[in-house]
């Protein structure tokens, strides 16, 4: 496959992008999107040029590292990571747009790179449960039904890519925020920090500078863990309940 | 000039902390002799962790807990990206809540049989003790493990076991495990107890008066080098797979941290102890960069053959039963296709040899489940396995459920790294390795669903026990600072590497080089190791080290985000590195778990381990780059469970 | 709590669920009442004339009137204020642009900011017009609402203004009222199918029961 790709080039935090075409050819369609820009960087470094900078790690699915905007759609055209897009769900002869996540709370750090450390600060401010080494009690001491379970498991399973940001027109952070208070607050293990850890994520996550929730779907669509859009419903309600019993404390 | 095979033999490597005694009260002792530090005195402690998996992020959130100031490290931009985030299949425990004869004990034989008698009895044992800790610990954490209809815990038995000992969440354990302990390491790093650097990698160890007393890492945005200094140092900076250009590993997973720690006196031991995983998805062309495991728990119903012909092309289905070679239920009845994992990669390796593989370059095997769906229905296979196949479908086109699946074996996991001691400290004082960093508790093969166990064992119970003896027996080091002599010369030896990487501006790219170490690597230390291929393996090594250094190319500069300066880097690690790995297969002239010799065999082409040679730990003392290493052995001693050939037959 | 609520971006989403939903019900009563106007102007005038009534004795004359004008007027201002500091810090959020643009989201959800603001200005003339006169087109007669109906939807300003706004209404409601149920967490997926067929029946009936008057009034069965 030969292709045209046209790149945001950014150097550092403080310089302007700009978009820059390449072309690159022998593309095979078994190749993932990240091993095409390989084959890119391998080029532009024997050619003297700087390589486009992007996150990626494990490549198959889960560290959530990688983070571009393909065409305009975050992870590009299928529900997928972008280590796990690959070359055959392109054209020969394609043009792609390739860009970094966008979002006033994920600054580019490099190209496609950008500074998720939002996300990690909106764990710290309540994405636990306070648990000390050793002061656990018997893991069956405390059953939980297995469709809690289960629900828990759906809302764990955010990788913490930030898909859902770069696709909400109000870079939103909603969709990871409401993941991991649904994941904590229908065990019983995260009872006795329900309200607090709701209250304290959402403060922390608009202190942020992250959006508002108009409700548009784009961040569950763009998932690629399939969080539903429910999620966020689920968060407005404990906060609503979160904010009703410390009214009344 | 000596060739650096002609390795000499040093003083045996003694374990002094491993006390003696009745071993289930072994750890116990351990932890009662410990000196404590005085909880009001920790603060005043700084401990370094690099790195932030399951070990290094439950170490980190653990000693922050107890009252220590950790300073924390991490390459990926977040502490949850860790590459055991990767793990699938789950994690053991002997809570034996299945009432199926599983205990304490049979974890630990299981362990120590499964790693083919090359790992410590008194290490293993307490690994087994504090696996049902472990699954407490990360229930209260909030692990959304999976459950029954009860709602209790669910089991399921894995990877050659025949107990139901392993706890799951779907194809995601790992993942759920490291958020638990991210989450922990979250807490203390919003209490202020964890000062945490993400985006910065460790590249030297500084050691002053024979103690570790810090590290040099390089900040990955800035490129700006800075030193930092604590009373201890704990490298959980995982496994050193990446050496093969191609694994299962994360792409930037590395092994600088433990190779600089080696080369500042860390002994590296058994670093040939690789495990090969046999459920991976085969490679399908040159570009290919790093390869997916699928979960060994599709061997529980999936059917492993190929044709019984060389060189048969016909699409699978085309191929009828009686012309099928179901060669693992062939040659293993009892076990079948559950033969655990070095056995089933070579044989793997074995048919493929024969010209019998399938698919591009007849590097892959059959991964059938027709007759599961046939037997429990296409409705009950995909519940089991629906994410597994969905994902072999994205990367491969195929449709598991029309066409078999294709595996191919691929390098998963090392067993081998910094030796330590049964308080997990490594030669140097000070300096700690835990995880896959470490070359503990797996001897010679490591059982599936034991990773894990084995990091947050190591990282949530035995380091924060173990570390706290170190820091009350030293509690008084002078301040290090930047004007040390050892500390300037560490970062001006740092600097200048980097330097040189950035002048040679030659023609090969970084990764030209470390695919042609890796398929080197793969094809000589691989699944199969001979005395030839070795050596010839040894004497390529130094000759792609001159080459790389007369011909990398590396862009940009230092002083910014320099992607292909970090690779290049830790492919100088690599050139060293393998050359090691080469000499200790050579070294160990037996097959015992992954490291299979074709020299030594049984007959029916089984593995033939040679106890009364190599019942030891070699570790190795770094002499010099290419310069002959010194070969410390530790002898393994078997008190409880005695040594026999391995039989799945 | 009131300062928790009005600081959260979830909070002030909540203030907007539910004035919208005050709205929403008073918007309902009022296309109701509309309709008496295809049983003729005594009916129409006289039902405005109980508005006024409402409540008497207990309450003085037109106070129920302006018990609703205030609790309006406070969700009107509370709506716009919550929409206006929500669009700013959702547009700070993102500042740049996306080079490669595609449509995004359903066109009601889209067009909830604009639809907004076309709604807002559409109440200020329809105060102007048919409240206080200020600018009907053709002699505006207080008390005589049949009247000043017919002559508003005469002129073909009046009929584009209104049913222009009474689309951007369905819209808005459409997705304003499913929207609404999600911040107040009332939503789940067991409920999901009901809401969306409850806002679209809502939307739709609201819409074509107020664009029923000027059709009415252009067709000439209202006259």
């Amino acid at each position: 496959m030969k292709l045209t790709l046209r790149v945001w080039r950014q150097k550092n935090a403080d310089a302007d992008g700009a978009m820059s075409t390449y072309e690159v050819d022998g593309i095979s369609p078994d190749m993932s999107f990240l091993e095409m820009l390989d084959t890119l960087n391998e080029e532009l470094i024997l050619k003297g040029e700087d390589p486009v900078a992007f996150d990626h790690d494990c490549r198959e699915g889960i560290c959530g590292a990688c983070s571009l905007v393909i065409n305009g759609d975050a992870h590009g055209p299928e529900r997928t990571t972008t280590c796990q897009l690959h070359m055959r769900s392109f054209e020969d002869g394609d043009t792609i747009d390739v860009e970094p996540w966008r979002a006033a709370a994920f600054p580019v750090v490099k190209d496609l790179v950008v500074d998720r450390s939002a996300f990690d600060r909106i764990i710290q401010a309540g994405g636990y449960i306070t648990a000390p080494t050793g002061a656990a009690p018997e893991a069956h001491s405390t059953p939980v039904p297995k469709p809690d379970a289960d629900f828990a498991f759906e809302h764990a399973e955010c990788i913490g890519c930030g898909a859902c940001v770069a696709a909400c027109p109000n870079g939103a952070a909603m969709l990871f925020t409401s993941a991991k208070i649904n994941h904590l607050n229908v065990l019983p293990q995260g009872a006795p920090e329900r309200e607090t850890r709701v209250l304290d994520m959402v403060a922390q996550m608009d202190e942020e500078g992250f959006g508002g929730c108009t409700l548009t779907g784009e961040c569950a669509t763009a998932c690629p863990k399939g969080i539903p859009l429910m999620s966020i419903t689920g968060m407005n309600k404990e906060w609503l309940r979160a904010t009703r019993k410390a009214g009344k404390r | 000039m000596t060739s650096y095979a002609d390795y000499t033999t040093g003083e045996p490597v003694v374990d002094t902390k491993a006390p003696t005694g009745p071993i289930n009260e072994r750890w116990d002792t351990r932890r009662f002799e410990a000196k404590l530090v005085n909880p009001a005195n920790r603060r005043k402690h700084t401990v370094i962790v690099v790195g932030t998996g399951l070990a290094g992020g439950s170490a980190g959130a653990t000693l922050a807990e107890q009252g220590y100031h950790v300073v924390q490290f991490c390459y990926q931009d977040s502490p949850r990206r860790a590459h055991s985030i990767a793990a699938q299949g789950g994690i053991n425990a002997a809570k034996n809540y299945r009432n199926d004869g599983d205990s304490i004990h049979r974890l630990f034989y299981d362990t120590v049989k499964g790693g083919d008698f090359r790992a410590r009895e008194s290490n293993v044992h307490r690994l087994a003790q504090i696996s049902v800790e472990i699954i407490d610990q990360c229930v209260a954490q909030g692990v959304p493990f999976a459950r029954e209809y009860g709602g209790l815990l669910d089991t399921r038995s894995f990877g050659g076991v025949q107990v139901s000992r392993t706890f799951y969440a779907r194809g995601q354990t790992g993942q759920q495990l490291l958020l638990g302990a991210y989450q922990a390491l979250s807490r203390q790093i919003a209490a202020g107890n964890i000062e945490m650097h993400p985006r910065t990698e460790m590249l030297d160890l500084i050691v002053v008066d024979g103690r570790a007393r810090g590290i040099v890492a390089r900040d990955l945005i800035t490129g700006k080098i800075d030193t930092y200094f604590a009373d201890a140092v704990v490298l959980a900076s995982g496994g050193y797979g990446n050496v093969f250009y191609l694994s299962t590993n994360a792409m930037n997973s590395n092994a600088t941290a433990v190779w600089r720690a080696h080369r500042r006196g860390a002994y590296f031991a058994n670093p040939c102890f690789t495990q090969i995983h046999p459920t991976c998805i085969p490679r399908t062309g040159d570009h290919q960069s790093k390869l997916t495991l699928m979960s060994e728990s599709l061997r529980n119903d999936g059917r492993i053959w190929v044709p019984k012909a060389k060189g048969d092309t016909r699409p699978a289905n085309e191929i009828p039963e009686d012309e099928r070679d179901y060669y693992l239920e062939r040659i293993y009845p009892s076990f079948g296709n559950l033969v655990p994992r070095d056995i089933a990669s070579r044989a793997a390796k074995n048919v493929c040899d024969e010209g019998r593989g399938v698919g591009p370059g007849g590097q892959g095997v059959y991964l059938d489940f027709a007759d599961a769906i046939r037997r429990m229905g296409r409705k009950a296979v995909e519940a089991k396995y629906g994410n597994l196949f969905d994902m072999y479908q994205r990367i491969t086109d195929e449709d598991p459920y029309e066409v078999p699946m294709r595996i191919y074996p691929a390098v998963h996991y090392t067993m081998g790294g910094l030796w330590v001691d049964y308080d997990l400290q490594t030669t140097v004082p000070g300096l700690f390795a835990i995880g896959e960093a470490n070359f503990s508790d797996h001897g010679a093969n490591r059982l599936g669903a034991s990773a894990l166990m084995q990091g947050l064992a190591d990282g949530y119970f035995v380091l924060p026990a173990t570390i706290n003896d170190y820091l009350a027996r030293n509690p008084h080091h002078e301040d290090v600072t930047d004007d040390h002599p050892v500390v300037r010369e560490v970062v001006t030896e740092t600097e200048d590497r980097l330097a040189r990487l950035l002048a040679v501006d030659g023609d090969r790219t970084p990764d030209s080089f470390h695919r042609e170490v890796g398929e080197l690597m793969w094809e000589f230390c691989g699944m199969a190791r001979t005395d030839s291929g070795l050596r010839k393996a040894l004497e390529r090594i130094p000759q792609i080290r001159e080459e790389f250094w007369r011909r990398i190319k590396v862009p940009g500069t230092g002083e910014e985000f320099n992607q292909s300066l970090e690779k290049a880097n830790r492919i100088v690690d690599y050139l060293e590195l393998a050359e090691l790995m080469c000499l200790d297969a050579l070294h160990r002239s037996e097959s015992c778990g992954g490291h299979f010799r074709e020299e030594s065999q049984t007959p029916d082409g089984e593995a033939a381990r040679k106890d009364e040679e190599f019942s030891y730990a070699a570790a190795w003392e770094f002499a010099g780059t290419g310069t002959a290493p010194v070969l410390h052995k530790e002898d393994l001693v078997f008190e409880y469970v005695h040594p026999t050939q391995r039989s799945y037959a | 709590m009131a300062r928790t609520v009005w600081d959260s971006s979830v909070g002030k989403k909540t203030v907007m669920a539910v004035s919208g939903l005050v709205m929403l019900a008073y918007l309902v009563v009022h296309m109701l009442g509309n309709l008496k106007i295809f049983f003729g102007s005594d009916e129409f005038n006289g039902y405005a004339h109980w508005l006024r009534t409402l409540g008497e004795p207990f309450l003085h004359h037109e106070w129920a009137l302006w018990i609703v004008r205030v609790v309006l007027v406070v969700a009107v201002v509370a709506h716009a204020v919550s929409a206006y500091q929500l669009s700013r810090r959702d547009i700070r959020a993102r500042p740049s642009k996306y080079v490669h643009k595609r449509a995004r989201a359903s066109y009601a959800t889209r067009t909830m900011r604009w639809g907004g603001i076309i709604l807002g200005l559409f109440i200020v003339w329809h105060i102007l017009d048919l409240t206080t006169g200020t600018v009907h087109a053709d002699g505006f007669q207080a008390g005589h609402p049949y009247q000043n109906v017919v002559d508003t939807f005469s002129t073909w300003y009046g009929n584009v203004i209104y049913i222009v706004a009474m689309l951007a209404l369905g819209l808005h409601v459409q997705h304003g009222f499913w929207s609404a149920a999600q911040t107040l967490g009332v939503g789940s997926r067991a409920r999901d199918r009901a809401l969306k067929t409850v806002a679209n029946v809502l939307a739709l009936v609201l819409t074509l029961g107020f664009v029923s008057v000027p059709v009415a009034v252009m067709t000439g069965v209202v006259s």
